[in-house]
C-alpha cells in the first residue's frame, strides 16, 4: 500500500529534509505520495513532482493552510489517511509539531525520529539522546513515522513526473491565530543541509566572539551552529542550537570550538562524517568522537585556521 | 484559570546510560531518577502564572508506578497545590500516557495543560500533541514565551505564546482551553526550598487508576532490541593548525 509524506515547505520551495523523508518511504514501499498542504503553494507543487521516487502530490492550497497550523492540517491528513499504511513527515519542528496528532487521531502510536527502515513494519529510533538504539515493530493498522533526516540520504530533486490530485477540503483552525514570525535571515547555508557547520560552545565567551567562526565559515562555506550551553549563557538564538534538544546533523565535517562535549551536544552531531574538535582541555569530552583533535586556545587556533584555508 | 501539569519521572540527565547486556532495554537500576528537565521548566511556568495572579491553581499529574510519587512531591515542593498519580507500570506507550493525561484534563476542567515537550529517555517528542488533538485543543509546541494578558485567563481566553521552530521563531495566539509544550528557554526553574519540601508532603495526593478513568492502555509497538550505538573509531590529536588544515585537505580530504 502506498506511503503518504507530509512535505515540508514555506510555501515558496519544498525543503531539502522532504528529499531525505522520501529515501525511508522508497524502502518501505514504492508507491510514495507527497502532500503539499499550503497557500498559494504551486512552486512547491512543481518541485514535489519532480522527485525521484514520488508518484503522486496532493495539493490543499488554500489561505486556511498558509501557516501549516497542526490544528487543521492533521484534519486533513486524518481525511486522507484511510488509503495509506504509512504516514511520514520528516522530524523537523513542522513535522514534530503536527504528525503526532495526525497519530493520535487514528488512535495509533507514532514512532519519532526514524533512522532506518528494517521492514515495512520494523523501525530503529535514537532513544536517550542517542545513547540507546531501539528496533521496534508495531502492528498499527496505520504506521505514522517522523524521519529524522540525517539516517536517509535526499532523494535526487528531478527525474520524477508525479501525477497531481487536488484536495478540496478547506478545514479552518478556529482557535488557532498565525500571529508574527521572526526568521532569522542569513545567506550561510541551513544547519540540517550543510555540509560543513563549524560550531562554538561556552567557550567561546560571549556572542561576540562568534564573529571568529564567520571567517572560517566564509572559507569552507559552512553554517555555522552552537551547543546548548553557549544557547543558555544567551551568546546565541536557539534556532543554531546542535544537540538533542535542538538540531541533530550530519555534515561532511564538522568543526566544535569551544564545546566540552556534553551527551547532549554529541547526541546532535556524532554522525557527522569527520569530526574536528579544538579545545584548550586536553580531557574535554569531544576529544573521544574527534577525528581530529587540537588542543588549543581557540582565540589563537581559529584565526590562523582561517589564514591557512 | 487552573494549570494542570503533567511530570515524568526519568533517568536523571547527569548520569551515563547504559544497555542491559541482553539488549532488551536501557539498565535502570540503581540509577539516579530526576523530574524531566522540561517537566521542570512546565511546573515552573505554572507557578508563576499562579504567582502572578493569573492562575487559580496548578494541579500536578504522573502517570506511572508509584516511585512516581516522589516526582510529584518534587513539583509540589515548588509550589503545584495537589496532585494527581495514575498508578499503571512504567514506560506506557505516548499514546496511552496522553490518554490518560486528557481524561484528567476533562475531569479537572483545567483551562491550560503544560507539559514538557519531550522526555529525555524515549525522546519521542509528542505526547502534548496527542493530548491536544485527543481533546481537540488547540496547541502551541516547543514554548519560548507565553504571554496571558487581562488578569484571570478563563476558558475562551487567548493566550500568546511563541515558538522556537527550525528557522526562528513564531508567535500563535490560542483559544484556552488549550496545550502548551515548554522548550529550554521558556524559564529558569528555581529549586525547592527545604521548609517546602516538608509543607509538601502535607499536600493532598490522589491516586487513579486506568480503569477509574475509564481509560484503556496498551500498545501496538513491541521493542525488538535496545543496543548501544555504533562507537567511532578513536581520532587522533594534531600538534597544529597547520597539521590539521593538511590532515583535512590530504587524509579526510574535506577541505579542498
Amino acid at each position: 500500500m502506498s506511503v503518504l509524506i507530509i512535505a515540508e515547505h514555506d510555501n515558496k520551495s519544498l525543503k531539502p529534509a522532504t528529499l531525505n523523508t522520501v529515501t525511508a518511504a522508497t524502502q518501505i514501499d514504492a508507491d510514495v505520495h507527497v502532500l503539499v498542504v499550503g497557500f498559494e503553494c504551486q512552486t512547491v507543487v512543481e518541485q514535489a513532482s519532480q522527485v525521484a521516487g514520488v508518484t503522486k502530490v496532493l495539493v490543499a492550497d488554500n489561505a486556511a493552510y498558509e501557516h501549516q497550523l497542526a490544528e487543521n492540517v492533521s484534519k486533513l491528513v486524518v481525511e486522507v489517511a484511510s488509503d495509506y499504511e504509512h504516514i511520514l513527515a520528516p522530524a523537523t519542528t513542522t513535522g514534530k509539531n503536527t504528525l503526532p496528532r495526525v497519530a493520535a487521531l487514528l488512535n495509533v502510536a507514532q514512532l519519532s525520529d526514524v533512522i532506518k527502515v528494517e521492514a515495512a513494519d520494523t523501525f530503529v529510533r535514537p532513544i536517550y539522546a542517542g545513547n540507546a538504539i531501539a528496533k521496534v515493530k508495531t502492528t498499527d493498522a496505520v504506521k505514522v513515522l517522523t524521519i529524522r533526516t540525517t539516517g536517509f540520504d535526499a532523494a535526487a530533486s528531478s527525474g520524477g513526473n508525479a501525477e497531481r490530485q487536488v484536495l478540496s477540503q478547506v478545514i479552518t483552525s478556529d482557535r488557532s491565530r498565525f500571529v508574527k514570525e521572526q526568521l532569522a535571515e542569513s545567506d550561510r547555508p541551513e544547519l540540517t543541509a550543510a555540509s560543513v557547520i563549524i560550531s562554538g560552545g561556552r567557550g567561546m565567551g560571549n556572542g561576540e566572539n562568534f564573529k571568529l567562526l564567520e571567517g572560517v565559515a566564509d572559507k569552507l562555506g559552512a553554517a555555522i551552529g552552537a551547543s546548548r550551553a553557549a544557547v543558555d549563557a544567551g551568546f546565541v538564538p536557539n534556532d543554531l542550537q546542535v544537540g538533542q534538544t535542538g538540531k541533530t546533523v550530519a555534515p561532511d565535517l564538522y568543526i566544535a570550538v569551544g564545546i566540552s562535549g556534553a551527551i547532549q551536544h554529541l547526541a546532535g552531531m556524532k554522525d557527522s562524517k569527520v569530526i574536528v574538535a579544538i579545545n584548550k582541555d586536553e580531557d574535554a569530552p569531544i576529544f573521544q568522537v574527534a577525528d581530529y583533535g587540537l588542543v588549543a586556545d581557540l582565540f589563537d587556533a581559529v584565526p590562523e585556521l582561517e589564514k591557512s584555508l | 484559570m487552573k494549570i494542570l501539569v503533567s511530570v515524568k519521572r526519568v533517568i536523571d540527565y547527569n548520569v551515563k546510560v547504559r544497555v542491559k547486556a541482553d539488549h532488551t532495554a536501557v539498565d535502570l537500576t540503581n540509577v539516579k531518577m530526576s523530574m524531566n528537565p522540561f517537566c521542570e521548566i512546565a511546573v515552573e511556568e505554572a507557578i508563576r502564572l499562579k504567582e502572578k495572579g493569573v492562575a487559580s491553581e496548578v494541579v500536578v499529574v504522573s502517570v506511572g508506578s508509584k516511585s512516581c510519587q516522589e516526582t510529584l512531591r518534587t513539583a509540589m515542593a515548588l509550589g503545584a497545590d495537589r496532585a494527581i498519580q495514575v498508578e499503571t507500570e512504567d514506560g506506557l506507550d505516548s499514546l496511552s500516557v496522553a490518554k490518560l493525561i486528557a481524561k484528567v484534563a476533562q475531569d479537572e476542567a483545567a483551562d491550560l495543560v503544560i507539559m514538557g515537550k519531550q522526555a529525555i529517555d524515549s525522546d519521542n517528542n509528542q505526547t502534548g500533541q496527542m493530548v491536544a488533538a485527543l481533546l481537540d485543543y488547540p496547541q502551541a509546541t516547543f514554548a519560548s514565551e507565553v504571554v496571558i494578558e487581562n488578569g484571570e485567563a478563563q476558558t475562551s481566553h487567548e493566550i500568546k505564546v511563541t515558538r522556537e521552530i527550525d528557522g526562528g521563531l513564531q508567535t500563535l495566539a490560542i483559544t484556552l482551553p488549550a496545550v502548551v509544550t515548554t522548550d529550554l528557554r521558556l524559564n529558569e526553574p528555581r529549586f525547592a526550598s527545604l521548609p517546602n519540601i516538608m509543607k509538601a508532603k502535607k499536600k493532598p495526593l490522589d491516586v487513579k487508576t486506568p480503569a477509574d478513568l475509564g481509560v484503556e492502555v496498551g500498545s501496538k509497538v513491541s521493542i525488538v532490541s535496545v543496543t548501544p550505538p555504533p562507537q567511532r573509531a578513536g581520532g587522533i590529536k594534531v600538534g597544529s593548525v597547520a597539521e590539521l588544515v593538511d590532515k583535512l585537505k590530504n587524509e579526510a580530504k574535506v577541505v579542498s
